[in-house]
């Protein structure tokens, strides 16, 4: 898009002749660490075929960044599983017999009280609240484990510093390969993203 | 209508699209984020606000007087201890129910056209919930208390008593409450963070990025915020039928003639979701006007709507049919006076009205050019929202006012009070309408991206 015109990306360090000498390197600030190169997509097809593509070609640290959820996209990168429908089932568990055994105890243990001659443990009165509190928990649990394993809140990201990464919540489509993926390598890994039809490809720091 | 776009062709259910043709991902950002961010807020919204605003006022005087004075403000009084609070509670509650139905039901059941109305709907839950919860607290005697009902360790060494409905009611509702402001929360993460990107102020900038809490839409984070939110459609499902079953719990449980039903529970379910969508309808209508988005909420949602309410406005006629035929066939001397008497004891104008309201008037909806005229729909559904709170009335007052005994009866009559904390509600109901529209994307910016057709992946 071009009304989203934005400050150019400087990637590297202006490397002086006299770079050598121990003075003026102390003056230099350290050099960024590289968080991975990240490369922009028009459209979802593009995203996902290029995903796809970098996977066969063996790396697997990689992830994509898209305005919206794409199913294959997830599948494309080897993200299929989630540990989340477990964690949801063991709040459910927890928050059911929690509830349950709650009124029990109040009820039977606690604080017997004869209420129009029905029994102390009368079960099926219980089980109202006890559906209640499995659904409070359980979604608690959804919420909080999305949030946790998706390590959110987390205000900063290096993806942040990627060029016209302010579009992947509008109309863009972003593939990054992190520096830590063992088949890394600076150049190489660049060469791969513009053959797979990568636009703007670019070095993230962290 | 002669609002909708020209090429949308003859209007027609199958026909109709769910987006209007021609938007993008882009179009779609701008337009939605742009009422938030960038448009001047309109003279009505100022006007509206406004006007809600000073109604809210009356809500937080009666309270006021109410603390000093004890609900004799109001006009309960044995036989009739539940009048106006507990009927406007279940009405309250009742529209909220909508708001959970089009966001999770209608999302297990795949209906892409929830997509457009789900964000708002689900505010106009929260709000009406908020509504809902202030009646019984205030209608404890002292408010201050209502922490009691909640089970803690406490010096007086007592529990509470959770064989009764009415705690049962204390968790449905807390329950709902919670998991609808989760809901609702979780589906704006991605949305926040669409409206940081986009704000150009840094106080909104700052506002925005600390709910969207660092969302980048990662390709990880989106499968497992997907998994989250279809979990908690799935929970909600069963949790929005559970809080009306409860509330009609309230009254089933009771040995009053007119309240010991069994079918109470789908009764109410299906009124609270005949309301729910009338009201949804009585908003989004005006809205849609206002804010031009009949791109977005095209005739096929109010077609659809205008369905969903005849048909659940169908269930609840045949809830009033067989409410009649118990109260004949159980051959008991005073389940039948209580179907007499609200035919023909005093209250009987209300029962008519609530007739011609709830089930005489959604039948226009069969015939396609009503269900098509955007105004005689919005009045329809103005009719049923007065029809269901003359349901709550009927079932609530008429029931009470003459049980078991002649000599108990009596008649009530809602004081100046009761209206002026019901106006007051539906002022603060506005009032946080108002700011949402305002503050926060009414239509859910991502979930629309999904239905364009640019988002088909083509292998």
């Amino acid at each position: 898009m071009s009304d989203e015109k934005r400050e150019s990306f400087s990637e590297t360090e202006p490397h002086e002749a006299d770079d050598l000498h121990l003075s003026v390197s102390r003056r230099r600030r350290v050099a960024p660490t590289l968080y991975g190169i990240m490369g922009e997509f028009n459209n979802p097809s593009d995203l996902v075929a290029a995903a796809r593509r970098t996977y066969e070609a063996g790396y697997r640290r990689i992830n994509g960044y898209s305005p919206y959820p794409i199913e294959e996209l997830s599948e494309a990168i080897g993200f299929t599983r989630t540990s989340l429908p477990l964690i949801v089932l063991i709040g459910g568990i927890i928050g059911g017999l929690g509830g349950f055994f709650m009124q029990y105890w109040m009820e039977v243990i606690a604080y017997p009280l004869n209420v129009g001659g029905k029994p102390y443990n009368s079960w099926p009165a219980f089980i109202p609240i006890t559906f209640e509190c499995t659904v409070l928990v359980a979604a608690f649990a959804a919420v909080l484990g999305m949030l946790v394993l998706n390590k959110l809140p987390q205000p900063y990201h290096p993806v942040f510093n990627a060029p016209n990464f302010a579009l992947a919540t509008r109309d863009r489509f972003f593939l990054v390969i992190e520096a830590n993926d063992p088949r890394f390598n600076h150049d190489e890994t660049t060469q791969f993203l513009n053959t797979v039809g990568a636009r703007n490809v670019s070095d993230v720091e962290i | 209508m002669a609002d909708e776009p020209q090429n949308l062709g003859p209007i027609h259910h199958s026909t109709v699209p769910v987006v209007a043709p021609g938007l993008t991902f882009a179009s779609v950002t701008d337009k939605i984020s742009s009422i938030v961010l960038k448009r001047k807020t309109p003279l009505w919204w100022f006007l509206g606000f406004a006007i809600s605003f000073i109604l809210f006022q009356l809500l937080l005087l009666t309270i006021t007087k109410l603390l000093f004075e004890g609900i004799g403000l109001w006009g309960v009084n044995v036989p009739v201890a539940w009048g106006m609070d507990i009927l406007n509670f279940v009405w309250w509650i009742g529209i909220g129910h909508a708001g959970t139905l089009i966001s999770a039901i209608l999302l297990l059941l795949r209906q892409k056209w929830r997509t457009s109305i789900n964000r708002f709907a689900e505010a106009m839950t929260l709000f009406a919930v908020a509504q809902a919860g202030m009646y019984p607290i205030m209608h404890l005697g002292r408010p201050w208390l209502a922490y009691w009902l909640f089970p803690y360790p406490n010096t007086m060494g007592i529990w509470p008593q959770f064989r009764s409905p009415l705690m049962w009611d204390v968790f449905a509702v807390s329950t709902y409450a919670t998991v609808s402001a989760m809901f609702w929360f979780v589906g704006l993460i991605p949305d926040f963070a669409t409206l940081r990107d986009r704000a150009r102020s840094k106080p909104f900038q700052l506002l925005y990025g600390l709910l969207a809490m660092g969302w980048r839409g990662s390709a990880r984070h989106w499968h497992r915020y997907e998994m989250a939110y279809l979990l908690l459609a799935g929970l909600a499902t069963p949790l929005v039928l559970s809080v009306h079953t409860i509330v009609s719990f309230d009254f089933a449980v009771g040995i009053i003639p007119g309240w010991h039903a069994t079918i109470f529970p789908p009764y109410f379910v299906a009124g609270a979701i005949y309301a729910g969508f009338a009201m949804v309808l009585l908003l989004t209508i005006p809205l849609r006007k206002l804010y031009g988005l009949e791109n977005f909420i095209t005739m096929r949602h109010m077609h659809n709507m205008a369905k969903v309410m005849l048909a659940t406005g169908l269930i609840v006629g045949y809830g009033y049919v067989m409410e009649a035929f118990f109260g004949w066939y159980s051959g008991n001397h005073y389940e039948r006076f209580m179907i007499w008497n609200r035919m023909h004891g005093p209250y009987s104008g209300y029962y008519w009205a609530l007739i011609l309201c709830n089930i005489i008037t959604p039948q226009f909806l069969w015939i396609k050019r009503l269900r098509s005229n955007l105004l005689i729909l919005w009045l329809i559904s103005l009719v049923v929202s007065i029809g269901m709170w003359l349901e709550r009335f009927v079932i609530v007052v008429t029931s009470l006012h003459r049980d078991f005994l002649p000599s108990s009866w009596g008649m009530y009559q809602p004081s100046t009070w009761d209206w002026t904390m019901f106006i007051g509600t539906i002022g603060f109901f506005f009032t946080l309408l108002f700011l949402f529209i305002r503050f926060l994307p009414m239509i859910s910016i991502f979930e629309m991206r999904t239905i364009l057709p640019e988002a088909e992946v083509e292998e």
